[in-house]
């Protein structure tokens, strides 16, 4: 049960942070129609991180009975930095529009085949929200890789920037296929998708694309890791500062 | 006062301002803009809603499914550059629509038939 | 047709309730009021995504997070609507968006105070909106076509808008005596603004009687004025807050709640940009402007590209 708690979690977390992240464009994008795309795929990967958050609440109550129990908003306004297990990537400030859309794209590779394999999950609750989310990433897939060629393949100068977001978020998309202990063990208890074995159908695809951008795949190199373990940058902190305030300030009040 | 006379021939829209290759009159870019149709369920035709912005048509679709389709408003998306529209012009409107209001005889109402006259 | 006999049919066209369409030959003068107006209202929207977005990532649950993502995407929407009927004027977006970045052009002097709490977010949907959907329901019969259908699809839009404001105000004057006063703060500081928003009284407004004529406006800024007054005393009985007006009581003979004096000084200066945020409203719009020029003409160069290439196949085969 702990380990289906915390693999759900997991998918939660990066759901949250990236959707948190994707909001802040909001108000601020390069033109009315992409801002208003992008804060569509916000609202999805908010949406996932709800039907996870609840779902892993109603794990959580129905092993540990509390006088106060979980709910959505206490697993992702009452958490410290250490208990939240989303990908470092996500957490990582949004920096320019090239690269809010490469780690869209980064991370939307990763979920279309997840949410592939998870809609067959021994775990019914699962397969239904990956079959739901699934029809989101389609779309996000296909909108972050548009962008992600657009860019590459644009000006002079977006094409810099694509290599320099590259540079910047290269670094992280090897956790995506590092697997923590509990997603080891849930891919044991037949619910969770084996990530190791995602990483080919991602590579080919990002090398597709990356390639159709006029952007060369890095050479292979140290990748960070750490977040799916509750290890994080600086910079999750400051993202659940701001995410949380008003829980923390206000202690036990409704909303 | 100072009066405008001048008449527009495509669309909405005056050719100048309709993007695309037309020449630029400002420094700074403007994406073509597009007419936006849709249709909001299966059987009935495609209608106007709006328009936006974007550099092709693969992009306006997809700006148009992201603009207009968030309340499930549609199910199938047209969209045309603005400036590809050919409109008929409101001058030509006595000729071209007022011949017709005389032409009673082609509306089921004209035909004084009795009451016991069914299913016609 | 002379100059006079066209504006004649004009006008009889907008005596009898007929639409104005963008072909249709109109006054150059009739023209600039509406793209005047109809550009202020777009920056309304626009400028008024920032307020309220300061708050999306602070929201304080999941539910209220998803809930004001979605109301201040739709105020894009609403922007980008307003824009697509100034272009069909004949002003381009990029044009009057430079208006608005140059401060040549108005937006609603409302979004130039900050919002300081959760409770702002509440007041904004419940008065701010309020006070924008009156304006923009009679605005879908204004008489020109393509500003009336924008706004049909605004107040459709907008119908839950000032529902979620209200709810949030509720749930806030019904919790702990610290969401209470948080209540109480908001709509003490946005009820005066919002009573701006109707503009100048009727006798200082200085487009207001030939827009009549035109029916671009329909109702004048007091009448709007006074029909909002009479819903938010009412509304504001059911949180159990109070209206920060000590003149404001029930006239029983004219069925009005009468008001006090709004501080017109204050409105002026905000209008002239002496506002708590004009300047830091504009500064904001103006950067995401700056830094997706990049952007814009990456996906144009891109696109002139691909179009290219598709050229240069269809001549090989």
């Amino acid at each position: 049960m702990q380990t289906l708690i915390n693999y759900t979690l997991y998918l939660a977390d990066n759901a949250l942070i990236l959707a948190q992240r994707n909001a802040e464009w909001c108000g601020h994008g390069p033109i009315l129609e992409q801002d208003i795309a992008l804060t569509n795929i916000s609202l999805d990967l908010l949406g996932q991180s709800r039907s996870f958050y609840q779902y892993a609440a109603q794990l959580i109550n129905a092993e540990h009975p509390s006088a106060m129990p979980a709910t959505e908003d206490s697993l992702a306004y009452l958490r410290d930095v250490f208990a939240f297990r989303n990908i470092l990537m996500n957490e990582l400030p949004n920096g320019d529009w090239g690269q809010t859309v490469l780690r869209q794209f980064f991370f939307s590779a990763y979920q279309f085949p997840l949410f592939e394999r998870m809609k067959h999950s021994s775990d019914a609750t699962l397969a239904a929200i990956a079959e739901k989310s699934l029809k989101e990433v389609t779309y996000h897939l296909r909108w972050s890789s548009e962008w992600v060629i657009r860019l590459g393949d644009g000006t002079e100068e977006s094409h810099s920037r694509m290599e320099k977001a590259l540079d910047e978020l290269w670094t992280y998309t090897g956790e995506i296929f590092e697997p923590a202990p509990y997603e080891k063990a849930a891919v044991e208890a037949g619910f969770g998708v084996d990530a190791t074995s995602l990483k080919d159908a991602w590579m080919e695809r990002v090398s597709n694309i990356l390639q159709e951008a006029t952007l060369t795949v890095p050479a292979p190199r140290w990748m960070q890791t750490g977040g799916k373990e509750g290890k994080h940058s600086e910079h999750l902190g400051f993202v659940l500062a701001e995410m949380q305030f008003l829980q923390r300030a206000y202690p036990n009040a409704t909303w | 006062m100072n009066i405008n006379i001048t008449k527009y021939y495509y669309g909405d829209i005056p050719e100048e301002k309709g993007g695309g290759n037309t020449a630029k009159t400002e420094s700074t870019a403007n994406w073509p803009l597009w007419e936006v149709f849709i249709r909001s369920k299966q059987g009935l035709d495609h209608k106007h809603v709006g328009s936006l912005h974007a550099t092709d048509a693969a992009m306006a679709i997809e700006n148009a499914r992201d603009v207009y389709t968030r309340r499930m408003e549609g199910i199938s998306i047209w969209v045309v550059e603005s400036k590809y529209i050919h409109a008929s012009s409101p001058d030509d409107a006595a000729a071209f629509y007022e011949p017709a209001n005389d032409k009673v005889y082609r509306h089921p109402t004209f035909y004084d038939l009795p009451d016991e006259l069914k299913h016609m | 047709m002379s100059v006079q006999e066209l504006e004649k049919i004009f006008q009889q066209k907008i005596d009898q309730e007929i639409k104005i369409e963008p072909k249709d030959w109109m006054p150059e003068a009739y023209r600039k009021t509406l793209v005047r107006q109809i550009s202020q209202h777009a920056h309304s929207e626009i400028i008024g995504m920032l307020p309220e977005g300061n708050w999306i990532t602070r929201a304080p649950s999941l539910k209220r997070k998803a809930i004001l993502l979605a109301k201040v995407q739709d105020e894009a929407g609403h922007g980008l609507y307003l824009y697509a009927a100034t272009e069909t004027l004949g002003t381009s977006r990029e044009q009057t968006m430079d208006d608005l970045h140059s401060g040549k052009a108005k937006y609603s002097s409302i979004f130039n105070y900050p919002t300081l709490t959760w409770g702002d977010i509440g007041a904004i949907g419940w008065l701010v909106d309020g006070a924008a959907i009156l304006n923009q329901v009679m605005l879908c019969r204004t008489s020109y076509g393509p500003y009336s259908r924008a706004n049909i699809r605004i107040c459709k839009e907008e119908s839950f808008h000032q529902r979620q404001g209200f709810e949030i105000l509720l749930v806030l004057s019904q919790g702990t005596p610290e969401q209470k006063a948080i209540c109480q703060d908001a709509i003490n500081r946005w009820w005066w603004p919002s009573l701006m928003m109707f503009g100048p009284k009727d006798g200082e407004s200085t487009h207001s009687e030939q827009s009549t004529i035109w029916k671009i406006k329909r109702k004048s800024n007091d009448e709007l004025r006074q029909q909002f007054v009479n819903m938010i005393a009412e509304q504001v009985k059911i949180l159990g807050m109070t209206l920060p007006d000590a003149d404001l009581k029930y006239n029983e003979q004219t069925k009005n709640y009468e008001f006090g004096e709004i501080d017109w000084n204050e409105f002026w200066n905000v209008v002239k940009g002496n506002g708590p945020c004009n300047k830091q409203r504009l500064d904001t719009r103006r950067k995401a402007h700056e830094n997706g020029a990049w952007v814009r003409a990456a996906a144009e160069a891109h696109s002139a590209k691909r179009a290219a290439r598709k050229q240069e196949q269809a001549k090989v085969a």
